[in-house]
């Protein structure tokens, strides 16, 4: 119930989360998450891919400011489809990885 | 700039495969405000005040775990040491164990799992408070399940309080005896030079000097570590050290983050992040498994004191250029029955008690987890306690120790605690060594190291 109201509070800058699907490529994957960002009112910013140790890497910065759900609603629909396509995805705000590989 | 692919999968694969985590979100509280000459009045203080704040710490700290997708391990609490609680109220036991099962009942409303501070500082001498607290060990830790206790015994300023030193074998053996395979053992750490901002249990504590509230945070284990290093089994030691440090200032920016946005959430002062390298007893999350991977065959091996040093050194410098605020131990652990490598070296025979004591004069924080034979004498206990706290006063560092008698068990054997705690195997040790330089009591003064003026 806070959680919501914290999120609220701060709703109006952008506030860009990173989802990060890793796994085997195949049909759908974009489809499938740009559905989900959609029907919870999530704008997609920026996508990229890429082959790494023999990873299938992608990354999606969304924008979550104007979201119709909040990060843990988010996170079981992404749960729930990586399940379905057997793939991991996660979700993070963008400033963990700021922190991390920005001085 | 947009951070890149790489970059983000770097970090996402820390938390998929290497158990990056934030280890633990400590909450200082300050309770000096809540002393009282009567128990039933303090006691009332205290439950009120846990219970409120740790509630509002799981819910900010499932928040951010949420925003960041970094599992926040542990959330715990520290408070003022209890002995000083215990100063204007009557001088009895029960009055000790009536405090320790307040703290045990607000731990467990909030849903915290650990709660320290049920302690004091004696390094120099006891006041009768401080003494009845020692006392009431025994019943305090063998009769609550969350919480956890330290005495400062030594600090290099003051020397080492032998009187005190002393005592607490004796209560060591009453604690032993009181609870099911020495588990309340598990549960109090002794100390030379505490460090009053420690996140880590047994030991945290929320100390004298520090503000109503602080926010401390204790950084992601060694799994993280020890991938890079194994990822990079051809490169030099000095570029093993940078290779270290880079990833270990990636963690520690991760930790300030979270641990500062918990800290603004909850309107209290963010502390310090503890860059200390905790292993937990997940598989790969191993202190001794870095140091294999560094080469050393076994942990204890000739070769491990120096990895270690150079292992830590590494960690710090990362972490220092990470965090304007790096504190609390912030040294090695490498507790035996938390750490799998540990074990296994212990069960081997590369690693005994006194190579572990030599590890701790470098950079590790001390004798941890580990178990003795249960007839090892009180006198004895006080010896291991009183070697390892002069490392510490002599060398200007923490030192601890968590010792375990293993009731009815001998060398060789192995003691189990479950969960977080592990499985401690018993270490050779003398049943009698030196009950004659014990008993002399007194106090070890403090060393000339301490006239720094």
């Amino acid at each position: 119930m806070t959680v919501s109201k914290i999120r609220t509070d701060a709703a109006e800058a952008a506030q860009i989360c990173i989802v990060t699907v890793t796994g085997a490529d195949r049909v759908g994957i974009i489809a499938k998450l740009a559905t989900i960002m959609a029907g919870a009112n999530i704008n997609i910013v920026d996508v990229n891919q890429k082959i790494m140790e023999s990873y299938f890497v992608m990354t999606m910065a969304v924008d979550i400011a104007k979201a119709s759900a909040d990060m843990a609603k988010i996170r079981k629909l992404l749960d729930k489809a990586a399940r379905e396509m057997s793939l991991n995805i996660t979700i993070q705000n963008e400033n963990i990885f700021k922190a991390m590989h920005r001085i | 700039m947009r951070i890149s692919v790489e970059e983000v999968f770097e970090t996402v694969r820390m938390t998929l495969d290497h158990h990056f985590d934030i280890r633990t979100v400590t909450l200082g509280i300050n309770l000096k405000d809540c002393m009282d000459r009567r128990v039933g009045k303090l006691a009332a203080r205290i439950h009120k005040r846990i219970v409120e704040k740790g509630k509002l710490l799981n819910k900010f700290a499932d928040f951010v775990e949420q925003k960041y997708g970094i599992p926040i391990t542990n959330r715990r609490i520290a408070v003022t040491p209890v002995a000083l609680l215990l100063e204007p109220l009557p001088h009895k036991i029960a009055v000790a164990v009536k405090i320790a099962k307040t703290l045990d009942a607000a731990a467990k409303e909030a849903d915290i799992d650990f709660i320290g501070g049920f302690g004091a500082m004696v390094q120099k001498g006891m006041t009768a408070a401080d003494e009845i607290l020692i006392d009431s060990i025994p019943q305090a830790l063998s009769g609550t399940q969350r919480v956890c206790g330290f005495l400062n015994l030594a600090s290099t300023a003051a020397g080492i309080n032998m009187n005190a030193v002393a005592k607490f074998g004796h209560t060591l053996k009453d604690l032993a005896a009181r609870s099911k395979n020495g588990i309340g053992c598990t549960k109090i750490a002794v100390f030379a030079n505490v460090p009053e901002d420690n996140p880590f249990m047994a030991g945290a504590h929320h100390g004298i000097g520090e503000p109503d509230f602080s926010l401390n945070i204790g950084i992601s284990g060694p799994g993280v570590v020890r991938d890079v290093v194994s990822q990079n089994p051809d490169c030099d030691l000095t570029q093993l050290s940078e290779v270290i440090k880079r990833t270990v200032f990636k963690i520690t920016r991760a930790g300030e983050l979270i641990g500062r946005e918990i800290a603004e959430l909850m309107k209290i002062d963010f502390g310090i992040v503890d860059i200390s390298l905790a292993s937990t007893t997940s598989a790969g999350d191993s202190v001794a498994d870095i140091i294999e991977a560094m080469g050393v065959r076994h942990i204890g091996l000739p070769g491990s004191t120096a990895a270690l040093a150079l292992l830590m050194d590494a960690v710090k410098k990362g972490g220092a250029m990470a965090s304007g605020n790096v504190g609390g131990l912030s040294g090695t652990f490498i507790p035996i029955s938390e750490d799998a490598g540990m074990i296994r070296a212990v069960r081997d025979g590369s690693l005994n008690l006194e190579k572990l004591e030599a590890l701790t004069s470098v950079c590790s924080v001390g004798l941890d987890m580990f178990a003795v034979p249960g007839n090892t004498d009180a006198e004895t206990l006080s010896a291991i306690i009183a070697d390892e706290l002069s490392i510490g006063v002599m060398n200007n560092k923490t030192t601890g120790v968590r010792v375990i008698p293993a009731i009815g068990k001998k060398a060789g054997g192995i003691v189990h605690f479950g969960g977080l705690l592990g499985s401690a195997p018993v270490m050779k040790v003398a049943k009698t060594a030196s009950p004659e330089f014990i008993n002399r009591k007194g106090r070890i003064p403090s060393p000339v190291q301490a006239l720094r003026n």
